[in-house]
């Protein structure tokens, strides 16, 4: 199957065809993709080298004249080193753009830390405004890009990974999807965890949400499950664990609840391999989210993980 | 709303450049960048008077310049400027760092009409320079020009030398820097500013930065192919 990044150049392109406002700008990664975009819109496909401060202000700039920017690199180049050229140059300044990001948490295991971000999401949490969608799907990604760019000015993040599910479900950019229903607990799978979340919850008398829209959080959506299911919430992220805690408690302030926050570890692994090694030691595998799902769901207490 | 009543009100009277200390002493409190704030007034008069094809009449015209005060840093000169072209009223003048003033120590583009970016943090206003030139040529506007107004000392942040290494090669001729040089950097060179603009293909010119017919001179000064630099040297910054 192809992947999400896969998907993300042949998008542009045709965005860049459809609407003279879009212009891609690039800091080397994945300009290959883009050649043939360059030749036809050599002025709105602009490679700036590896210069990610200049990526964003570029973008801003572009903005501020009435284009409509999407901006590409690895997570960690996008949103953590310029990170305050995101916080001033387009939220200060009034402009938006859609940062479209590669590489996630862990794409690149054999990369090392240098080239994990699994902490983007929790700092454009801490930003106004930002609109962040986690296609779980290449087809998913492909109609969150289209999204995105139609979003008139608004800031939005599109968080493309080589994780990801087998099947695409159905996704409106904004609305959380419900995939099972039960009566003892609700699971929230964003994104690439979802096949894992099932596979974990197989025979758990619990209801799946599916969130490829994380913010904004869809709290009608949770809300509504808890009528059912009780109050009893799992978040299952593909980034840091604990992200979105803060969003569903503030959903439920009003009522009694608990929650979990699945996800990536914070502690620095120090190691490479491949990502199935890297979901398995941070205990995202269906093995271990069925054992820390069915733990949190029973009272039973859990072991500390990374 | 605020550009109507801008321009309502500034037709009653002009202002010259004679007008600008007047005006920056309306803006009273402990303001902490007052050297910074006046070695810039001849640079920001001479583009606001003679080069800068704007006005509180065209503040959202596709075809106008584009001026980015990068250096936000003791903005005095730069309000007196625009009360003075009419962009803001001169009553503002005295609300000055106000909780409720559009007049901040630093300047907001969301708050000032005729203020192109919010700067305060050094380095952005360059980068976003690129952007902006990037973006009109993409639109086929051949004609705004987009002037960046940095400090010698704001230079020491990379940001800016990954704009300027850029803007050369991407032979960006519509933009155009003026570095304010008061020799305020802690670790500089002599002659390094307009050599490192040169570097990086640039046209470049250096100037005495009191001199109104010099700046004028080197405002408009033809760079064909090239983005532009103008060092303006003003007397040094005394601790």
């Amino acid at each position: 199957m192809d992947t999400m990044r896969d998907r993300f150049a042949p998008v542009a392109l045709r965005l860049l065809d459809e609407d003279p406002r879009v212009a891609v700008v690039l800091a080397e990664i994945g300009a290959a993709g883009f050649v043939e975009a360059r030749r036809r819109h050599p002025d709105r496909v602009i490679n700036v080298g590896i210069r990610e401060q200049l990526l964003i202000g570029a973008a801003s700039g572009l903005a501020l004249t009435g284009m409509r920017p999407i901006v590409h690199t690895f997570a960690s180049f996008l949103v953590e080193r310029p990170f305050e050229q995101v916080k001033l140059d387009l939220g200060h300044q009034g402009v938006g753009a859609v940062l479209v990001s590669a590489a996630a948490s862990f794409d690149w295991p054999a990369g090392g830390y240098t080239h994990m971000a699994p902490g983007d999401v929790a700092l454009l949490d801490t930003l106004d405004g930002w609109t962040v969608h986690v296609p779980g799907h290449p087809d998913e990604a492909e109609t969150l890009l289209r999204h995105a760019v139609a979003a008139g000015d608004d800031k939005v993040y599109v968080r493309l990974s080589v994780q990801s599910n087998a099947q695409a479900l159905p996704v409106d950019g904004a609305r959380f999807h419900t995939v099972r229903e039960g009566r003892s607990g609700v699971v929230v799978a964003v994104g690439p965890m979802l096949d894992a979340v099932l596979d974990a919850t197989t025979g758990l008398d619990v209801t799946v949400l599916y969130a490829a829209t994380v913010r904004p959080f869809d709290a009608a959506a949770l809300r509504r499950a808890t009528a059912t299911a009780g109050a009893d919430i799992v978040l299952v992220e593909p980034y840091l664990a604990g992200t979105s805690t803060a969003v569903a408690n503030d959903a439920l302030a009003d009522v009694p609840h608990r929650v979990l926050g699945l996800g990536v570890g914070r502690r620095e692994l120090r190691r490479y391999g491949t990502v199935e090694e890297h979901v398995a030691a941070h205990g995202l595998d269906a093995r271990s989210l069925r054992e820390r799902i069915s733990g949190f769901m029973t009272g039973t207490r859990m072991p500390v993980r990374a | 709303m605020i550009v109507c009543m801008t321009i309502t009100e500034q037709h009653e009277r002009t202002y010259g450049y004679a007008d600008l200390p007047r005006l920056m002493a309306l803006m009273t409190g402990d303001e902490k960048h007052s050297p910074a704030a006046t070695s810039t007034l001849d640079v920001l008069w001479v583009l606001h008077d003679r080069v800068l094809r704007i006005g509180p009449e065209r503040l959202e015209d596709p075809e106008r310049d584009r001026f980015l005060l990068s250096k936000g840093h003791g903005p005095m000169a730069y309000y007196a400027v625009l009360a003075a072209k009419g962009f803001v009223p001169v009553d503002w003048l005295p609300g000055f760092g106000a909780y409720d003033s559009p007049l901040g120590h630093h300047p907001d583009r969301m708050l000032v009409p005729g203020v192109e970016i919010g700067s305060g943090s050094l380095g952005h206003g360059l980068p976003i320079g690129v952007g902006t030139a990037l973006g009109l040529r993409a639109q086929g506007l051949h004609e705004p020009r987009v002037w960046v107004l940095i400090g010698d000392a704001e230079l020491d942040e990379g940001s800016n030398h990954e704009a300027i290494a850029f803007a050369g090669p991407a032979g960006l001729e519509r933009l155009h820097t003026v570095v304010i040089d008061n020799a305020s950097a802690s670790h500089a060179r002599p002659g390094g500013i307009a050599a490192r603009f040169e570097a990086a293909g640039w046209s470049t010119v250096t100037v005495d930065g009191r001199d109104h017919e010099a700046l004028y001179a080197a405002f408009t000064a033809p760079h064909p192919g090239r983005p532009h630099a103008v060092v303006a040297q003003v007397e040094p910054k005394s601790e």
